[in-house]
């Protein structure tokens, strides 16, 4: 009786023990991710723990920064990190809004894509050049002809005025918001435009039916439509801004006080980091640093995993510009 | 006024705003590139690429600093393009649907959206505390570290335009999964992963701060992947923030020299995506 030759034992046990191995490697390297935050996790706070030990809570609650007698509170970066990122998302937020409106509702076919594109690149170049740009280009416009008009109109102003005292000195905790709002715009505009996209056309349609005028349909349609998403968009903009360390560098001035005047020096978590790490003598100063990454870390995970549970429901495919 | 006559005043506003915003985007935009281009393409000479970075009033180029630039980009999407194309190929193929797969894809999101500064904190105490100094090696493996999560997050995509049937195909032939990811999966979906670790390359050729207390700087040439190693954005970073007319020079040099580069990359690879997305599966 004849058979078909069936595939010799030897050959079936290879493989399976390749299959074996390649899946094996796939999942070690899936696995791998997980760790990569646990290790990022773990090191923090081992590398923050004589600061924390030293200090107790009053690491996080004293402005002092001083490496000669080697006292530091987290409280000054710390505060310059969520002025900067809010005073950012605040400039930044009607603009991306805008962007995404004209994307998707306003822009011919034609237009759509290499606008959207060239949105795109502006994400794309390095946070440095922004610094640089920022420091010799955007910081002498912004102390010749802006600043001096904030002094000058809003200063004398009740409340609103400490924000505008001291003089104009181009870099400072403006400037650096500035800058932060010029880069998280294309991150904020993209996911605003996905969001958007996703609004079901009838939706649509059935406001137009009704008389709606474009931006009656955007305002009350598109817009609560899309509102969780819209806000995910805007903390995932907000975990850029909190992190961003290069651009801000350049043009916060460095200077570890708190100010109630925009116009002055500050500096951010990152800054700080990014500034002192490499000059930092003795262990305390070094894990003082470490301990300010540590709380960057917590507070744009925070942000983040927010933002990325919001727009869980989007399509994933819609956000892989992001 | 008359209702109708408001109403439609408020929309040809609004609609004017959000043409406005956007012009402000692509000012901004061209705004840096004009400045890029104005001050860098006066100091591009063939000693830019030919001499090394010069002490403060002499002149030199950035030969060093490029060299090294892409060394630690290149040993960095070594390590990091397997990585995240092995993870990525998991979330696609094996665990598609399982829990500890959106586990893995919600925290791949966020190290996708983590401050690169963490991620060279995490470096400088894995590894150069370690090995007692900075180094190349170290800068390398930071950038590893960003490229991964860009890595899975492609490939996984990617890996999911290959259509059903051929993997059904494959499949019913007899073959395990491995032969069927690795003949059939991967063939039809390599332009797209070649697109996806061009988009890493992007992403972690401009990176600085990862590489301050990782890879350092150094004034030399060096080709020792155990020593600190010279690279254009911590040079431009060093440059720019100097007082010396040359080194600001060779700083907007090296900073249109980069930004090209990553436009160029980054263009490139969307042209592949979007033909991929329409046209279908190659």
């Amino acid at each position: 009786m004849n058979s078909v030759p069936a595939i010799a034992p030897a050959q079936a046990a290879g493989q399976r023990l390749r299959e074996t191995l390649f899946r094996g490697a796939t999942f070690v390297a899936a696995l791998l991710v997980l760790l990569l935050l646990g290790g990022v996790a773990i090191s923090l706070a081992a590398g923050s723990w004589p600061a924390f030990a030293h200090f107790k809570f009053a690491f996080l609650s004293r402005e002092i920064w001083n490496p000669v007698t080697d006292e530091y509170g987290a409280l000054a970066p710390v505060f310059g990190t969520l002025v900067t990122s809010l005073l950012a998302l605040l400039l930044a937020i009607p603009v991306s809004l805008g962007i995404a409106i004209f994307l998707t509702e306003l822009a011919p076919a034609w237009l759509k894509r290499p606008v959207g594109t060239a949105i795109e690149l502006l994400a794309a170049v390095p946070s440095i050049i922004f610094g640089i740009w920022g420091l010799f280009v955007l910081a002498p416009v912004l102390q010749r002809h802006v600043q001096p008009w904030l002094i000058d109109v809003l200063g004398p102003l009740p409340l609103v005025g400490r924000l505008f005292q001291g003089p104009p000195f181009g870099i400072g905790v403006l400037t650096a918001s500035f800058v932060l709002a010029i880069m998280v715009i294309p991150f904020i505009s993209a996911v605003m435009r996905d969001v958007f996209e996703t609004v079901p056309d009838v939706l649509k349609e059935s406001g137009y039916g009704l008389g709606a005028t474009t931006w009656e349909v955007i305002w009350q349609v598109v817009v609560p439509y899309s509102r969780t998403g819209m806000i995910g968009g805007i903390m995932l903009g907000m975990g850029r801004a909190l992190g961003e360390t290069m651009a801000v560098t350049f043009v916060i001035g460095n200077a570890h006080r708190i100010g109630s005047s925009l116009l002055a020096p500050g500096t951010t978590i990152s800054a700080s980091i990014a500034n002192e790490f490499t000059e930092a003598v003795g262990d305390l100063y070094t894990s003082s640093l470490v301990a300010l990454g540590a709380l960057l870390f917590l507070i744009t995970f925070t942000v983040i995993a927010a933002a990325r549970f919001m727009l869980l429901r989007l399509d994933r495919r819609a956000l892989s510009s992001v | 006024m008359s209702r109708r006559a408001l109403r439609t005043f408020y929309n040809l506003l609004a609609l004017a705003l959000s043409g406005l915003a956007t012009a402000i985007g692509l000012f901004f935009l061209g705004a840096i590139l004009w400045t890029l281009i104005k001050n860098g393409l006066g100091g591009m000479s063939l000693s830019v690429f030919t001499d090394m970075t010069p002490p403060p009033g002499s002149s030199g180029g950035l030969l060093n600093a490029i060299y090294g630039s892409v060394v630690m980009t290149l040993v960095g999407i070594l390590i990091g393009g397997p990585v995240g194309m092995l993870a990525g190929t998991y979330l696609a193929e094996y665990g598609r649907s399982s829990r500890l797969s959106t586990v893995i894809r919600f925290v791949n999101d966020v190290l996708l959206s983590a401050p690169s500064i963490i991620i060279g904190l995490f470096v400088y105490e894995l590894l150069v505390i370690r090995m007692g100094h900075f180094s190349a090696i170290a800068g390398a493996v930071a950038l590893a570290i960003i490229a991964i999560p860009v890595t899975v997050r492609t490939t996984e995509d990617m890996l999911n335009l290959v259509p059903q049937g051929m993997k059904d195909a494959s499949t019913a032939m007899g073959a395990y999964p491995w032969r069927t990811i690795t003949s059939v999966i991967y063939p039809a979906a390599r332009s797209g992963i070649v697109t996806g670790l061009l988009l890493a390359v992007a992403r972690i050729s401009g990176e600085t701060a990862p590489l301050l207390f990782t890879a350092l700087n150094n004034q030399f040439w060096s080709s020792n992947l155990d020593a600190p190693m010279a690279n254009l954005p911590v040079v431009i970073f060093q440059f720019a923030l100097s007082p010396y007319p040359n080194w600001q020079q060779l700083a907007w040099s090296g900073a249109l020299l980069i930004t090209l580069t990553i436009l160029v990359l980054s263009v490139a690879a969307r042209i592949v995506v979007s033909s991929l997305a329409q046209g279908g599966k190659r």
